[in-house]
This record gives C-alpha cells, sequence and structure tokens, in this order.
C-alpha cells in the first residue's frame, strides 16, 4: 500500500525475540471498502484492548511459572554453607510466595475465562486481572533472579530474558497505574483520569 | 538456553476445573514450545532476530484466533483454551505471545467483530494460516494513554 512503511524499532532492551515498529501512514489512500461497518470511533479499538489484555492475563502465568519452575529447581541443586540454598528461610519465603501469587493468578484468570467465554466479562474484571498477573510475574521474575545468584543474570536461564520482557508488558496495552484508576474509577463511580 | 526441564505448577488442582481438551491443546502448546522455541529463544533475544519459522508452527497449534470460528479459519474453540495457549507461548517467550496475541485479538477480532462478510472472507482465514501477519498501532508521539487525542486523521476524497 502506497504511503505505509513499518520502519523498526532497533536498540531494544525487551521484546528481543520479536519485531516491533511504527506504523507510518503518509498520504495513504485507504480504499473504501476496507472501512469496516460494524463500529465508529475508539469502541472498536477498546474492544480489541479487551481480548489482547485477557490473553494477557493468561500469558504471563506462563512466565512467572518459568521463573519459578527454574528458582525452585535451581534452590534445590545449589549449595552453600553446605546446604542447598532452598533450606534457608530466605529462599523458601520467596519461593512460598511465589508460588502462592501463581496460585491466586491461576484462580482469578480461570474464574476470568469462565465469565468471558459467557460474554460476562466487564472491562474493569479484565484489567484487573491484567494489571495484577504482570505485576506478579515481573515480582517472581526479580525473586528468581535473585534465588539464581549472579547465574541469574546469564542467558543459561530464562529469567532475565523474561524479566526484560515483562517490563514491556506491564506498560503495554493499558499501563500498571491507568489500569489502576480502571478500578478506581468501577468501584467509586468517580473518573481520576483528568 | 541450556535445557528446558520446564514442570508446570498446580497447587490447587486447577486442572480439574478444565476440560479433557483445554488440557490438549495445552499439551500440544507446550510440546511445540518445547521443541521449536526454547532451544533457540536465547540465540534469538541475543541476536535481535525474530525465528520466521515459528509463524508456521504457530498456525499448526491453532494460536491465530482460536475463538475466531472454523468458517473463518480459525479453530473454534473458547476463551479459556485461548487463555491456556497464550500462557504456554508466554512461557517460551513474551515476544512470542505477542506475536500470537496481536495477530488473534488486534487484527482477526475487530474484523471478526466489525468487518462485513466480504472482509472477513477475505483476511481471516490467510490470518490464521499466517500467510497474512497483521499489526496494531494505537500510541503516537504524544499519545500513549490518552488515546482519545490522536491526531491522525483521515480525509474523504469520494473514492476512498
Amino acid at each position: 500500500m502506497a504511503g505505509f512503511t513499518t520502519p523498526e524499532t532497533h536498540g531494544k532492551w525487551s521484546l528481543r525475540a520479536s519485531a516491533t515498529g511504527e506504523l507510518v501512514f503518509d498520504n495513504v489512500k485507504i480504499p473504501k471498502e476496507n472501512i469496516f461497518p460494524n463500529v465508529k470511533g475508539l469502541k472498536g479499538p477498546l474492544g480489541c484492548l479487551n481480548s489482547a489484555r485477557y490473553g494477557i492475563a493468561w500469558g504471563v502465568i506462563g512466565a512467572a511459572m518459568d521463573c519459578y519452575d527454574s528458582a525452585l529447581r535451581y534452590s534445590k541443586e545449589r549449595i552453600q554453607f553446605g546446604k542447598p540454598i532452598g533450606a534457608f528461610q530466605l529462599t523458601q519465603k520467596k519461593l512460598a510466595e511465589m508460588i502462592t501469587e501463581i496460585t491466586k493468578a491461576q484462580l482469578l484468570t480461570w474464574r476470568l475465562g469462565v465469565l468471558k467465554s459467557e460474554s460476562r466479562a466487564t472491562p474493569a474484571q479484565i484489567s484487573m486481572a491484567k494489571r495484577n498477573n504482570v505485576n506478579m510475574a515481573l515480582q517472581i521474575a526479580r525473586e528468581a533472579r535473585q534465588i539464581h545468584g549472579g547465574m541469574g543474570i546469564t542467558g543459561e536461564y530464562p529469567i532475565m530474558r523474561h524479566m526484560m520482557n515483562l517490563e514491556s508488558v506491564i506498560t503495554y496495552e493499558g499501563t500498571h497505574d491507568i489500569h489502576l484508576l480502571i478500578t478506581g474509577m468501577d468501584v467509586t463511580g468517580f473518573n481520576a483520569f483528568s | 538456553m541450556a535445557s528446558d526441564n520446564f514442570q508446570p505448577h498446580d497447587y490447587y488442582l486447577m486442572d480439574e476445573l478444565l476440560t479433557d481438551e483445554h488440557k490438549l491443546i495445552r499439551e500440544t502448546a507446550r510440546a511445540w514450545v518445547k521443541k521449536e522455541v526454547t532451544p533457540i529463544v536465547e540465540e534469538a533475544c541475543q541476536t535481535t532476530t525474530f525465528p520466521k519459522q515459528w509463524i508456521k508452527g504457530l498456525a499448526e497449534i491453532g494460536a491465530f484466533g482460536p475463538y475466531i470460528p472454523s468458517e473463518y479459519g480459525g479453530a473454534g474453540l473458547d476463551q479459556i483454551s485461548y487463555g491456556i495457549i497464550m500462557q504456554e507461548l508466554e512461557r517460551g517467550d513474551s515476544g512470542l505471545r505477542s506475536t500470537a496475541s496481536v495477530q488473534s485479538s488486534l487484527v482477526m477480532f475487530p474484523i471478526y467483530s466489525y468487518g462485513s462478510e466480504q472482509q472477513k472472507k477475505k483476511y481471516l482465514p490467510k490470518l490464521a494460516t499466517g500467510d497474512l501477519m497483521g499489526c496494531f498501532g494505537l500510541t503516537e508521539p504524544d499519545h500513549g494513554s490518552n488515546p482519545n487525542g490522536m491526531i491522525t486523521n483521515i480525509k474523504d476524497k469520494g473514492d476512498h
């Protein structure tokens, strides 16, 4: 399509295995047949985001589980002061909190999935799950990085990659803060956006 | 990454809330990620390359438009199936998951929900197979969290 280009964004420290770019429309002629007949205004894009944010809420549980799984295994193998680091209270605190948060997110997200399948999930409910789960996954990635010690910064383990990816996910499709305001507006009835 | 020894974690026996179909879909996605994604994802990230062969694989496991009806090339699955596939993909890498979720939710979903019958027939089957790849933009240099302020505009010139 003449005038449409997608210059790639280089130098990312996040989502490095996938392409991100600008969408540039310079005097593009859009055929009338390409216009959606059944939607007007922002309702369209916002409807898409509901569906995408729902997918994100599930997706990040995968990243969180991968970080927890790797940290759990490492804590049983890594010996310091004559015993596995998983035998120390501070490591157990990290691991116990991780699996607690993962389990809570799994329950929340499964229930949201049931509501979504019945077309009953509200945008505010989806916001809550997106915000909670992405933050949960990011915190778990950071704690898992600590359990892996110096090895956690290498590509031998998936931790830093997940952590850097999640820094994008906590911002895209509605930032962590914006989703908080959606919940705030939903429960109080007051719009704090402007 | 050295080797992928991932084991799933299900502390509250959530599997009992899933159907056999859900579990089958999960195993299919998980096996594909272990075979095709985690062995090469570290290298792909270090060299900032998107392994293009992933597109075909994503299409084969039904990751493009899982909830789009099969008459338009989708897998005709429920929302929990879609979620499970996203979970397994992001277990591999978030960039991989976003490739599938952008295609599904930000490209196929609007065409399916808001498009004409002709538009649906023209685009959805090719998007489901990955022969067409879509994209989505909702941030401008001066407008991110405030999409109402976007200044991109269109002018009606009669025929376009």
